[in-house]
């Protein structure tokens, strides 16, 4: 699955998008929801767990950390951002 | 004239004189006249927004010049707050202007901000933002919301009617070392046009009541892509009932700076052994310096180690006293169990009574 990064977000990972294995090949666990996609992407990018506020939206909506996400999902991570 | 002035906009059916009244009858706050606040000023005061608050502290700078395009290069070093109300003043006679020349601060937002029917967050910091979420929430006002970080900006309106608030997005407001602003992370000089100005019609449809307010919905736009996301929240009720605002919103606010009179400093130098850190620039330090001082630019704190003495005390200097005290609000936070000591009017008051100086 292909996840949008936005503000900080964008700058910790280096890149406007992320994809992640939706197939078990590598044997990491796949995450299956919102609290274990920010697991998953907070072992490669430890930066992401400092975040106090991190929004994840999926297809469009923000998702609390027990919603399930699948394959097909549209994910973006929207931290706040602060300049004016 | 005063016929027509507005007639491209009453013409419109959607609009009407009925809209125009309700912009003739408008208060609306603006927070910050910087990149995001000048479009929204500039265009709700063409419009006809018939009461408009300005709010700023700062004077113009250069590095303002490329974003802040009412700004001209003869204005540096004035006050926004009279550059802005000199050119309105221009712009549209009719307005009602109430400058304010503070920063938004605990003790004066719900007095500022009960007198205006909306407020925009045109501002360039979390603290301030959490600060007028929370007033406006416990005056039940609502706000536009404008934010950027590079080439990307967001928009929403928050406590809009039933609509979520600022806090049902972002709970916990994050800390200063976690999320870069402008002056760090950078921002091209376009994208707060765009976005102040998308800010400057969200104000306009929330007096107004045309179209669809931006309430419980965050838009992205990525200047680079020209894609305009949108995140779709709701309203978590406990958010909505807020009464009062925090105890703190700088986080750097209940950390207070031990400081020391320069020649109280001078004579502990004289007598013992002590460790002392300059934070100001590269330039500065190179410049002249005392000998003993390690050199820690203010913008590197944190990232790099500070030398840790027996005595657990750390001197800090700057040139005048400010980033020191600065300096010892990030460090005491940071490390807890050392006392950080700020001098006194810095390298200014220190340079004439030493006399090894290199």
């Amino acid at each position: 699955m292909t996840i949008l990064l936005f503000g900080i977000t964008k700058d910790i990972v280096g890149s406007s998008t992320l994809s992640v294995p939706t197939s078990s090949a590598t044997g990491r666990k796949i995450p299956k929801t919102v609290k274990e996609l920010k697991e998953f992407l907070g072992e490669t990018y430890p930066e992401l767990n400092k975040l106090s506020s991190l929004a994840v939206a999926v297809n469009n909506s923000y998702a609390n950390d027990s919603e399930t996400i699948n394959a097909y999902d549209e994910i973006a991570l929207i931290p706040p951002v602060s300049g004016g | 004239m005063a016929d027509n002035r507005y007639d491209r906009q009453t013409r419109l059916r959607d609009f009407g004189e009925r809209g125009q009244a309700a912009l003739t009858n408008a208060k609306v706050l603006v927070v910050g006249l910087g990149g995001l606040g000048l479009p929204v000023v500039q265009y709700l005061n063409a419009m006809g927004v018939g009461t408009l608050g300005l709010m700023d502290q700062d004077t113009v700078e250069l590095h303002n010049l490329q974003r802040q395009v009412l700004y001209s290069e003869d204005d540096i070093n004035r006050l926004k707050l009279d550059v802005v109300l000199e050119k309105l003043e221009q712009q549209n006679s009719e307005t009602v202007f109430k400058p304010f020349d503070t920063f938004l601060t605990k003790q004066n937002a719900l007095t500022i901000i009960q007198d205006f029917d909306v407020v925009v967050d045109a501002t360039d910091n979390f603290p301030t933002r959490y600060l007028i979420n929370d007033a406006c929430v416990i005056l039940g006002k609502p706000f536009v919301y404008g934010a950027l970080h590079g080439f990307e900006g967001h928009l929403s309106v928050f406590n809009h009617q039933d609509g979520p608030t600022y806090r049902c997005l972002y709970p916990k407001m994050p800390n200063p070392q976690e999320v870069p602003d402008c002056n760090d992370n950078g921002v091209l000089g376009v994208v707060p046009g765009i976005m102040g100005t998308l800010q400057a019609l969200e104000t306009v449809k929330v007096i107004t009541g045309i179209g669809e307010v931006l309430s419980g919905e965050l838009m992205v736009f990525d200047g680079l892509t020209q894609r305009m996301s949108k995140m779709k929240f709701q309203t978590i009720a406990e958010h909505k009932k807020r009464k009062k605002l925090e105890e703190f919103y700088d986080p750097l606010d209940c950390v207070t700076a031990t400081t020391i009179d320069p020649k109280v400093f001078r004579d502990i130098r004289t007598t013992q052994e002590i460790t002392l850190v300059d934070v100001r620039s590269a330039k500065e330090f190179s410049a002249s310096h005392l000998p003993e001082a390690e050199h820690i630019p203010l913008d590197q704190l944190g990232q790099r180690p500070i030398p840790i003495p027996a005595s657990n005390k750390v001197y800090l200097i700057c040139q005048s006293g400010k980033r020191s005290g600065i300096a010892a609000k990030q460090l005491q936070t940071i490390y807890p169990n050392i006392e950080f000591c700020s001098i006194l009017g810095g390298m200014n008051k220190v340079l004439p009574l030493v006399t090894d100086i290199q």
